[in-house]
């Protein structure tokens, strides 16, 4: 296996995932299925070859920062799980 | 003739000279969709109420003799992960499943203000991570050309929906392949046009540099005709292009005559269906029949692509999804202990298998160690296959490959593994990774009498040379005027 178990599992908490043992067994084999796959690209010399992040010759794109109407606080909370007073509603986050 | 199995040109024509009544026209398409979705499957949602609304006030507009637009009062499909105002968008997720945006994809907006009527949601692969529609957490799209099979994906509804006339004309979006593929299983045009010409404003990211808007039609000149309408520069859309508008339909001319047609013989190799083959060979003789000119040319890198663009699609993807994290809007598990079990619980609830894989996998390439050799090498790999279409593109004005490697396969045939799955998408995904505008359209069928897509694929805004090309082989094949027995 090119991925370790260890791995699925430190990558799993990366990505605020739970994976069940059965999960972290089909998951192992998978990615390691993939990232061998994957591991062709070794093969090509890109030495020099400059990274291609965007397709687009763009640089960052600004707008003049101007004051704007924006969407309404009850129409945005209506999507909002839990909601108080106005505001999205989240467990306790400092002790 | 029913008037749901018209083209999108013709309804539209028949509105404005009051042939019929926009009414009318949706009395069609729903009786048509009462009759085969529940076959079919393909939609999440349907919009009745606001479309008799709708259609009421074009009417009205219409009878007054006012301009109700290029596609007024036509009803048209769009893929599930579009947002629509007022209208449950839910990628096909339970992390959305109650998700109802509180304003319109730019997209949407033009086609409302160029009179289209919104009739349903289609259903998708989840997040649009997948090649069949089976991941989707909602249902299990069918072929209508076959109910045993897949539809293709991942924007297999709106491919569906085309295919058995449940809709004129419907929007997907391609990232790795997922409007031209399922186009391909379903025999109808899927166009893919180039990174940047339509604003990706409202359309739920899955990965950022390759994801595209495009439409499915039933006619060429029908992806034409939505083009003209939903291209176009969005200040919304910071990678959109600022570009003079095109009037695509110009590009609607029945000849090819030296044109040249470039034949990538180093990457149609090994893997591909034997009735593809032949399909493909004989489109490329009919190109040639009609005047264009075959050139062979070199993909050298592009076998590259498939590898490139898992590791570069899913480290996007880990980074786009991150924002699902049951607080302010999308699904929230309902037990946690505290602030992180909420994200844990929500989050492993919220996505299906497929894509938490793929969430890892871009976890993984991303992650320090690992970065330089996948993520980093993966991006130097795309620029090599980039230079590779400008090279070959300095030969050719268009390129034939096939759509997909095979036609329409099983429910479960792929599912189990992965990497099969993904090998679907190896003529597609080299497109998305140069950013580049392509087209699928009918060309053939195979000995079970499903349907073969072939593709053009044309340099950067070239779209009106890709729809040129296309066209004049749709109207020298007779493949587009099937339609599945359903």
């Amino acid at each position: 296996m090119s991925v370790s178990k260890e791995e699925v599992k430190h990558i799993a908490v990366l990505s605020k995932l739970q994976l069940t043992d059965q999960e972290l067994e089909k998951y192992t084999s998978d990615l390691s299925n993939i990232v061998d796959f994957a591991n062709e690209l070794s093969n090509v010399d890109v030495d020099g070859t400059k990274p291609t992040a965007h397709i687009l010759d763009i640089k960052n794109v600004f707008r003049k920062d101007e004051v704007q109407p924006s969407y309404d606080r009850e129409e945005i909370l209506k999507n909002a799980p839990s909601k108080d007073a106005g505001c999205v509603s989240v467990p306790k986050v400092v002790e | 003739m029913d008037l749901y199995s018209l083209t999108l040109t013709d309804i539209a024509k028949k509105i404005k000279d009051k042939e019929v009544s926009i009414k009318e026209v949706l009395d069609s398409v729903y009786s048509r969709i009462e009759e085969v979705e529940p076959k079919v499957d393909a939609y999440i949602t349907l919009t009745q109420s606001q479309a008799y609304e709708r259609a009421e006030k074009l009417q009205q507009k219409l009878d007054n003799n006012e301009d109700i637009g290029i596609l007024g009062g036509v009803p048209i499909a769009i893929k599930d992960n579009i947002c629509t105002k007022g209208v449950k968008t839910t990628c096909a997720s339970r992390m959305l499943e109650n998700y109802t945006p509180i304003y319109d994809a730019t997209v949407i907006k033009k086609l409302e203000d160029a009179g289209a009527i919104v009739i349903g949601k289609t259903n998708m692969d989840e997040f649009a991570m997948g090649s069949s529609t089976e991941t989707s957490y909602i249902k299990k799209t069918k072929n209508p050309w076959d109910l045993t099979r897949v539809p293709g994906g991942s924007s297999g509804g709106s491919a569906a929906v085309v295919s058995s006339d449940m809709a004129f004309a419907a929007l997907g979006s391609d990232t790795g392949g997922s409007i031209r593929q399922p186009a391909s299983y379903c025999s109808v045009v899927g166009l893919k046009p180039t990174y940047g010409l339509i604003s990706r404003f409202g359309l739920i990211a899955f990965a950022s540099s390759l994801d595209q808007i495009g439409p499915f039609t039933k006619t060429v000149e029908d992806a034409a005709l939505m083009l003209n309408v939903i291209s176009g520069h969005d200040k919304m859309d910071t990678t959109s292009a600022n570009l003079e508008k095109v009037d695509y339909l110009k590009a609607i001319v029945n000849d090819v005559k030296g044109k040249v047609i470039g034949i990538p013989t180093d990457f149609i190799t090994d893997g591909i269906n034997k009735d593809v083959r032949e399909a493909y060979d004989k489109a490329i003789d009919t190109l040639k029949n009609v005047g264009a000119k075959i050139q062979e040319i070199k993909l050298e890198y592009a076998k590259y692509s498939l590898a490139t663009y898992y590791i570069i699609a899913t480290a996007e993807a880990s980074s786009n999804l991150g924002r699902y994290d049951g607080i302010r809007y999308g699904y929230r598990a309902k037990d946690f202990e505290d602030l992180d079990d909420l994200y844990y619980k929500s989050r492993t609830e919220g996505f299906g298998a497929e894509v938490k894989r793929r969430i890892m996998l871009g976890t993984y390439v991303l992650s320090s160690g690992y970065y330089d050799a996948y993520y980093k090498r993966a991006q130097q790999v795309r620029t090599l296959i980039i230079e590779n279409f400008k090279e070959a593109f300095k030969l050719c004005d268009s390129i034939l490959i096939p759509t997909a490697p095979n036609t329409a396969f099983k429910f479960g045939e792929k599912s189990e593994n992965p990497l099969e799955m993904y090998l679907e998408d190896i003529y597609t995904v080299p497109v998305n990774i140069a950013g580049l505008p392509a087209i699928s359209i009918p060309g053939g069928f195979d000995s079970e009498n499903m349907p073969i897509g072939i593709q053009f694929i044309a340099n950067s805004f070239e779209e009106e040379k890709l729809l040129n090309i296309a066209y004049t082989f749709e109207q020298n094949t007779d493949y587009y005027k099937n339609k599945p027995n359903i």
